[in-house]
C-alpha cells in the first residue's frame, strides 16, 4: 500500500457525476472482510453489474474505450460513510489519483492514507475535461505532485492544486501517519502529564 | 474563535505539524467491527500495543441480526466479522459489550446512553455518524481505519482544524415536527456537501428546546451535509440526562466535571467563520424523494422540477428520480409504500419510539406494509417493554426485532427488496443502502408511523 508518489501520467476514466457517495463506490454488503484486499473487484459493483452478474456495458469501467490510473468525477465525490474500504476499492482497482471539483472530507482523508492523490480542480477545468475526454478518450493528463500542478498534455492546459507539505511528504517518500506519531510518543506523554 | 469547538479542540492539541495537520488528543475511540479488524491487523505486523486500551470500547452493531442473537449468526462472513472483533477486544485488553451483553446496541446509541460520551471529550469511530455525540458538547467525529489504527497505536489523530459555522434556529417547532425534520430541513437548505469543511455548532431556541434524545438525531445527520461533525452546548438539559449514567463521574469527580462542563460553550463575541440562520416555523415534517439526504422536502411540498435544479447537477437529479421511480413536479401524499423501518443510530432510541407508539396506539398496520421495528440498544428495548410500548405495538399488528443496526445500511438480513419503497427513520437514502435497488424515503418516526398505520405516504399531523 505505501507507494511513493511523484509524477503520474495516464489516461483516464471519466464520471460525470455529482454526488458520488461511499455506498456507490463499495456497497455495504461488501463490508464484511477483514483484510484491505479484493475490494477493488466490486469498485462500483452495483453500477458496473447487473443483478446475474453481468457487466453493464455503458458504465464506464466496462467501456474499454476508457482506460488509466486517473477517474475523473463531478463535484463532491466520496460523500457519505466513513468506511475506508471505499479508498481501499479505488486503489484495489489501480486508480492512483482522483480528480474532482470537490471531494467530502473523509474520503480525502482516506484517499491520502492509501496513497491515492484527491486532485480538487476548478469547476471550469473540471469541465474542460470532461469535454476533452469526450472529444479525445484519449486524453493523457500528467499529475505532477512535487510542483502540484494537474495538466491537460495534448492542450497544455493546467491548474495548481493544493496539499499540504507534510501529507506530500509522506506521499513522496512511502511513510504513513503512524510512523510519524510513534515517533513522537513523548509529547504525547507529556500533553496527558499536563 | 472562542467557540465552543475551539475550547475543546485547543484542550487537546499536542502540538503541530508545521504547514500539516495538528496532533489531536482523543479521550473516546469507539470501535465496531466493520471498521476496525484491518486496524487490529496493523498494530499485529507493527508489532506494537494499544497504547491507552482504558479510553476504547468496542463492540459489534453493523451486521447483528435482530433476531435469533442468541445463536450463532447464520452468514459466516458476518460472524467472522463480529467474533474477529470479540478476539482483538480480548487480544488488546479492550471493554467489549457483545452480542447479547445487555449493554450491547448501536454504538452512538450506547456511547451516550452509558455515560461513556461527556461534555468537552474528543470522540472519534471508524463511522461517519460519530457526529451524534457531539449532542452532549463533545467534539466528535467519522475516521476512517487507518485513523482507527492511529488512535489505537497513539491515542492520537493528525487532523486538518475544521472551519467553525453556527446553524441557528430560532422560534418554536409547530406539533408533529422533530429534531428529524430540523436536520432534513437544513440539509435540504445546505445541499449535501454545503457543510463540508466545516464543524458545525447548532443553537437557537428551537434547537435547545430540544430533549437530549432529539439533539442526538439532530448532531447525527450532520455529516449528511458533509460537516465534519455537530455539536451543541452542553447546559441543564445535557447534565440532567449524564447524571447517574454508569460510566459518568460520581461524587466529587461528578461535581468538577459539571463546573468545568459549565464553562464549554462559545463566547458572546466568538467569531464562526460562517453563520447560517433559520426559523423553526418555516419547518413542517420532512420527506427525501431523492438519493441523497440533501434531496427533501416538507411533506406537503411537490418534487422540484427539472429546470429548478442548475445545470450541472441535473443528470444527477434525473438519474436519481428514475431509481427513485418518480417524477419531477409529483407530490408524494398518498404514495403507496411497502417497508416501514424505525430505528438506527438516528431515530432507534426511547423516545421515537414513544413518537412511533403514538400515533400507532389504537389503530393497526396496514396490510400492504412490512414493518421492522429495531431498537437501538438493549436498554431501549428494556425500556420499552418497561412503558408497555410493546403492548400497543402488539395490538397494531407489529413487533419488536433485537438491537442493532438492521435496515439502515442492510448488512444484515433486513434488506429491502429491489424496487419496494421504505419510509425509513435512518440517515441514507443512498441507491442500494437498504439493498440492491431499495427505495428509501427518510422521515421522522411520526412520518414513519403515519405511513406504516395508513399504508401510503400521509402528513402525521392529520393523525395526531
Amino acid at each position: 500500500m505505501k507507494e511513493k508518489f511523484n509524477i503520474l501520467t495516464s489516461t483516464c476514466v471519466p464520471l460525470p457525476l455529482e454526488n458520488v457517495d461511499t455506498d456507490q463506490i463499495i456497497p455495504a454488503r461488501f463490508l464484511k472482510a477483514t483484510t484491505k484486499e479484493g475490494f477493488g473487484d466490486n469498485l462500483f459493483c452495483d453500477w458496473r453489474y447487473d443483478k446475474q452478474g453481468n457487466k453493464i456495458e455503458s458504465f464506464v469501467l466496462n467501456d474499454p474505450t476508457y482506460n488509466g490510473k486517473i477517474l475523473v468525477a463531478g463535484k463532491n465525490f466520496g460523500s457519505g460513510s466513513s468506511r475506508e474500504h471505499a479508498a481501499w476499492a479505488i486503489a484495489g482497482y489501480g486508480f492512483r489519483v482522483v480528480v474532482s471539483s470537490f471531494f467530502a472530507d473523509i474520503f480525502r482523508n482516506n484517499a491520502l492514507n492509501n496513497f491515492v492523490l484527491p486532485v480538487v480542480v476548478s469547476e471550469s477545468f473540471l469541465a474542460e475535461l470532461f469535454d476533452s475526454i469526450n472529444k479525445d478518450p484519449n486524453t493523457v493528463l500528467e499529475v505532477n505532485l512535487p510542483d502540484q500542478t494537474i495538466k491537460n498534455v495534448a492542450t497544455g492546459s493546467f491548474e495548481y492544486f493544493e496539499i499540504n507539505s507534510y501529507k506530500k511528504h509522506c506521499l513522496e517518500n512511502g511513510l504513513d501517519d503512524i510512523d510519524f506519531l510513534l515517533s513522537n510518543k513523548d509529547k504525547i506523554e507529556a500533553w496527558e502529564n499536563k | 474563535m472562542n467557540t465552543l469547538f475551539d475550547k475543546i479542540w485547543d484542550a487537546h492539541l499536542v502540538t503541530k505539524v508545521e504547514d500539516g495537520p495538528t496532533q489531536l488528543y482523543i479521550d473516546r475511540l469507539f470501535c465496531h467491527e466493520v471498521t476496525s479488524p484491518q486496524a487490529f491487523s496493523g498494530l499485529r505486523a507493527r508489532g506494537i500495543k494499544v497504547m491507552r486500551p482504558e479510553k476504547v470500547f468496542c463492540m459489534p452493531d453493523h451486521n447483528t441480526p435482530t433476531h435469533d442473537q442468541d445463536k450463532p449468526i447464520e452468514d459466516p462472513i458476518s460472524r467472522t466479522q463480529v467474533d474477529t472483533l470479540a478476539k482483538n477486544a480480548s487480544d488488546f485488553g479492550l471493554e467489549h459489550f457483545g452480542m447479547m451483553s445487555p449493554k450491547n446496541g448501536i454504538i452512538h446509541v450506547v456511547g451516550p446512553e452509558r455515560g461513556l460520551t461527556l461534555p468537552g471529550m474528543t470522540i472519534v469511530c471508524g463511522d461517519s455518524h460519530t457526529s451524534t455525540h457531539g449532542a452532549l458538547g463533545a467534539v466528535a467525529f467519522g475516521i476512517g481505519t487507518s485513523e482507527v489504527e492511529m488512535v489505537l497505536a497513539s491515542q492520537c489523530i493528525l487532523q486538518s482544524r475544521p472551519k467553525t459555522m453556527r446553524i441557528s434556529v430560532d422560534g418554536k417547532l409547530a406539533k408533529g415536527v422533530t429534531a428529524k425534520d430540523i436536520a432534513l430541513y437544513i440539509i435540504s437548505k445546505m445541499t449535501t456537501g454545503g457543510a463540508t469543511g466545516y464543524f458545525v455548532e447548532y443553537a437557537g431556541e428551537a434547537i435547545t428546546g430540544l430533549s437530549m434524545e432529539g439533539r442526538l438525531t439532530l448532531c447525527n445527520l450532520s455529516i449528511e451535509m458533509g460537516a465534519r461533525g455537530g455539536m451543541i452546548a452542553p447546559d441543564e438539559v445535557t447534565i440532567d440526562y449524564i447524571r447517574n449514567r454508569e460510566y459518568a463521574p460520581k461524587g466529587e469527580e461528578w461535581d468538577h466535571a459539571v463546573a468545568y462542563w459549565k464553562t464549554l460553550k462559545s463566547a458572546d463575541d466568538a467569531v464562526f467563520d460562517k453563520e447560517v440562520s433559520y426559523r423553526a416555523e418555516d419547518i413542517e415534517p420532512m420527506i427525501t424523494y431523492g438519493t441523497n439526504p440533501g434531496m427533501g422536502m416538507g411533506i406537503t411540498h411537490q418534487i422540484p422540477s427539472l429546470d429548478s435544479v442548475p445545470e450541472a447537477g441535473r443528470t444527477s437529479f434525473s438519474k436519481s428520480l428514475e431509481y427513485m421511480g418518480l417524477q419531477p413536479e409529483e407530490n408524494l401524499i398518498g404514495k403507496k409504500i411497502d417497508y416501514v423501518f424505525i430505528g438506527s443510530c438516528t431515530n432507534g432510541r426511547i423516545e421515537d419510539f414513544r413518537d412511533f407508539a403514538s400515533i400507532v396506539k389504537g389503530r393497526k398496520k396496514a396490510d400492504n406494509v412490512i414493518a421492522w421495528l429495531v431498537p437501538g440498544s438493549w436498554e431501549v428495548d428494556k425500556q420499552m417493554r418497561k412503558e408497555g410500548l410493546d403492548k400497543i405495538f402488539e395490538e397494531a399488528g407489529f413487533a419488536i426485532r433485537q438491537p442493532g443496526c438492521s435496515a439502515c445500511l442492510a448488512m444484515n438480513d433486513d434488506k429491502v427488496p429491489a424496487g419496494k419503497y421504505a419510509v425509513s427513520t435512518s440517515n441514507r437514502n443512498f441507491e442500494g443502502r437498504q439493498g440492491p435497488g431499495a427505495r428509501t424515503l427518510l422521515a421522522s418516526p411520526l412520518v414513519a408511523a403515519a405511513a406504516a398505520v395508513t399504508g401510503v405516504i400521509t402528513d402525521p399531523r392529520t393523525l395526531l
